[in-house]
């Protein structure tokens, strides 16, 4: 017997899984949840069929959403992190001694209860009490915050489905307004390569563009992400992600990472050219 | 023979058994199910152009309906508490002119609001029937109008026992409905018919939490806009009759504009969309209710914006206020509402019905979930921080009384020439000025080109306002009646 999971990461090409056996299968209000466990990536989570993360390459993606922002701003104390029910992002930030509340907005109660089930290697930190879990649009939540937030992480789903209202622009001029002065805000935002999902890009970089004096974009290699080759957004009121990087404090924080370092940090906004070209053509 | 059941679908039934036939198409349309015409095919979809066919015995005939169409179009009566419904195809604008040419030869009078659709008044320049305005009430805060006050059209009547119908916008635009029951039973008192545009209202038929539908409290007629509330396809219509109007004649009415060649896209929209509204409507109005009234108080929070419900109801002019209408006051931030509404669409990408001098329309239905309202919600919330201002200098009222000269029809035939507008001052005019949506004329045929219509004209343009109407398509001329 062969059981595998696939995702089309196009209309014409496939992304397969072996799957050993499936742990979980629901459906919420919002979505379709669903937990394996393979050989190759041991356990992992998708929703609505596309793949959300798995147990062995996650680590890039919460450290990429993480310790970027985090070592750029000087001074982190409150954080406002939108989707990310899973946890992981939770648990890069609680390592941060100076960081004195997170506020998780989660759409789907339903996800945070089955990856605290099944994926306790990411949601391990979720009752840090330094963490208040909100389940309510992202979208809602924002609008009525002002100047209450040093950083905010928005780590949702692709653009379309539940986590549709948060690549739009009013989304991302609430979280301008929600943002204290020296604010910034990282967001996943989807991949370059096929042309797909490099319209959502290049439609959330224009929106980030048009709401924030400072916006770049960086990368990371996610194996299990459409293509491999992921971005983030970083939109900054007032801190530079690459002259205002702060290397001395990475090193005396001594934290153990497997993917990002203070190399990988400026490293990671060298952009191809054909992705330069896509952010130009909407700057 | 016994009525049939509100979960029959006759013409979809109909079109199904149709299809099962595979009948070999030597008549129109000269598609053939699609197969001429593959662009449009893979455009639209196979099973729509399937059913894109012809009138035909085992389909029935729209102009002349005796078998499945006739039983569709009963059930729709039984649906809406009618005596009959006409299934219509060239849209509400057919229905209520239909209703016009029924109750009103040439010359005839007929009692009715100025704050009307278009349609009305075309009505009037294809049958030559006289208008006696009612102007509506106004609220000067919103600047928006309102509906007829009872003793307009008590006074209204008095001065003119000879009418024959009386017209009422039920509701309006915004929502706002007169007092239906009391000016029903008035006109019928003495002897004239009672014509209910009903356009915005179809779903009163099946919730006990809106307004009364015209046919509950005994109006004579009713168009209703199926495709707005209803969810049929666009230009579809129901035209419904009660009382004494006859069918035969109303028919005869119909056939005089409509087209022979009904498409059965639109027809079995209607047939589907009444089932469906027969079955499960309450519900579905319950929960458009409940979105509308949600995205209201989210609004209301943000402040500045006003969000506006039954709290203006007065009695008289706001008789009653459809609570489904999530209409929005804009001025005191600084906004007219054609600027929020531009706004809304070219940075935030989300389209609303209208939006006029101080206020927009969203229209909520059944399509619609609260993540959508979210982002209208957070995109109003934005527009407010990012470009509110002061509002001194911003005109508020959307309605000016107008000066009637000439009836329309007369005004829309006499002799006319262009003129540049300013010029037009103080002349008649032989034309429609509107801004579309909402489509309610600033000028009809036959009206004076007052100091206070020009101001708004220009005012309108300058905020962006689509305006429509006029021969001259930039609208920098109107037509005069030379004198």
């Amino acid at each position: 017997m062969e059981l595998w999971f696939t995702e089309k990461h196009t209309d014409d090409v496939n992304f397969s899984i072996k799957v050993d056996r499936q742990l979980y299968t629901g459906q919420s209000d919002f979505q379709r949840i669903d937990v394996f466990d393979s050989p190759e990536f041991g356990r992992f989570l998708t929703l609505d069929g596309y793949m959300m993360l798995t147990e062995k390459d996650e680590f890039i993606y919460h450290e990429m959403i993480v310790h970027v922002p985090m070592m750029v701003h000087p001074d982190v104390r409150t954080v406002l992190v939108i989707g990310g029910g899973d946890g992981g992002a939770v648990r890069e930030l609680v390592r941060y001694p100076g960081v004195e509340h997170i506020d998780l907005v989660e759409i789907d109660p339903q996800v945070v209860a089955v990856c605290r089930k099944y994926l306790p290697q990411t949601a391990c930190r979720l009752d840090d009490p330094r963490v208040a879990i909100h389940y309510e649009d992202g979208l809602k939540f924002v609008r009525t915050c002002e100047n209450a937030y040093d950083l905010i992480i928005v780590d949702s789903t692709d653009p379309f489905g539940p986590g549709e209202g948060l690549f739009t622009k009013e989304f991302y001029g609430n979280c301008f307004k929600a943002l204290r002065a020296e604010g910034l805000m990282v967001n996943q935002q989807e991949s370059p390569f096929y042309p797909k999902d490099a319209i959502a890009m290049q439609r959330a970089h224009k929106r980030i563009v048009e709401s924030f004096p400072i916006s770049r974009v960086y990368q990371a290699h996610i194996p299990t992400y459409p293509s491999g080759h992921w971005l983030f957004g970083f939109a900054s009121k007032r801190w530079h992600p690459i002259t205002d990087f702060n290397r001395q404090r990475w090193t005396d924080l001594g934290f153990d990472t497997r993917y990002y370092n203070s190399s990988i940090h400026t490293g990671a906004f060298a952009l191809p050219n054909y992705v330069k070209k896509l952010l130009e053509d909407v700057e | 023979m016994d009525p049939l059941s509100q979960e029959r679908a006759p013409v979809l039934e109909a079109l199904n058994r149709y299809k099962a036939m595979r009948v070999v198409p030597f008549d129109v349309p000269g598609h053939k199910r699609g197969k001429g015409n593959r662009e449009l095919t893979d455009f639209l979809g196979e099973r729509c152009l399937t059913v894109d066919v012809n009138s035909m015995k085992p389909l029935d005939n729209l102009c002349h309906p005796v078998s499945v169409i006739k039983e569709a179009e009963a059930l729709a009566a039984d649906a809406f508490g009618a005596r009959h419904a006409f299934f219509m195809v060239n849209g509400t604008t057919s229905a209520v002119q239909s209703m016009v040419m029924t109750a009103c030869k040439r010359g005839e009078k007929i009692i009715m609001p100025r704050n009307v659709h278009r349609s009305a008044i075309n009505a009037l320049v294809l049958s030559g029937a006289v208008p006696v305005y009612v102007n509506p009430g106004m609220n000067r805060q919103l600047g928006i109008s309102l509906g007829m006050s009872l003793d307009d059209v008590a006074q209204a009547i008095h001065e003119n026992p000879d009418a024959k119908a009386v017209l009422i916008n039920n509701p309006t635009y915004y929502g706002v409905c007169s007092n239906l029951k009391a000016i029903t039973e008035l006109a019928h008192r003495h002897g004239m018919l009672v014509l209910v545009d009903e356009a915005h209202g179809t779903h009163f038929y099946f919730s006990d939490k809106t307004p009364p539908s015209a046919m509950s409290v005994g109006a004579d007629m009713a168009a209703v806009s199926m495709h707005k509330s209803g969810g049929s396809l666009t230009q579809s219509s129901l035209l419904l009759v009660n009382n004494q109007v006859s069918e035969g004649y109303v028919r005869q009415i119909i056939n005089l504009t409509q087209t022979t060649s009904g498409s059965y896209l639109l027809i079995s929209s209607l047939d589907i969309s009444r089932r469906n509204l027969a079955l499960r409507g309450e519900a579905i109005f319950q929960k458009v209710i409940d979105l509308a009234q949600y995205a209201r108080e989210e609004i209301n929070k943000i402040g500045g914006y006003y969000a506006f419900s039954k709290e203006l109801i007065n009695g008289d002019t706001i008789y009653d206020f459809d609570v489904t209408k999530l209409s929005i006051h804009t001025l005191d931030i600084g906004l007219a509402g054609i600027e929020v509404y531009d706004i809304l669409r070219d940075d935030y990408d989300i389209q609303i019905e209208f939006g006029d001098i101080g206020n927009v329309l969203a229209y909520v239905s059944i399509g619609d979930r609260v993540l959508e309202l979210e982002r209208l919600v957070s995109a109003l919330s934005e527009i407010k921080r990012r470009y509110a201002k002061d509002k001194t200098g911003m005109l508020s009222q959307e309605y000016i009384r107008p000066t009637v000269v000439l009836p329309p029809q007369e005004a829309f035939y006499a002799a006319s020439e262009p003129v540049p507008l300013e010029q037009g001052l103080g002349r008649i005019c032989s034309e429609f000025v509107m801004c579309y949506p909402p489509g309610i004329p600033i000028l009809a045929p036959g009206e004076e080109i007052t100091p206070a219509v020009l101001e708004y004209i220009q005012y309108a343009k300058e905020k962006g306002c689509f305006l429509t109407g006029t021969q001259d398509s930039a609208v920098n001329k109107v037509q005069i009646i030379k004198e």
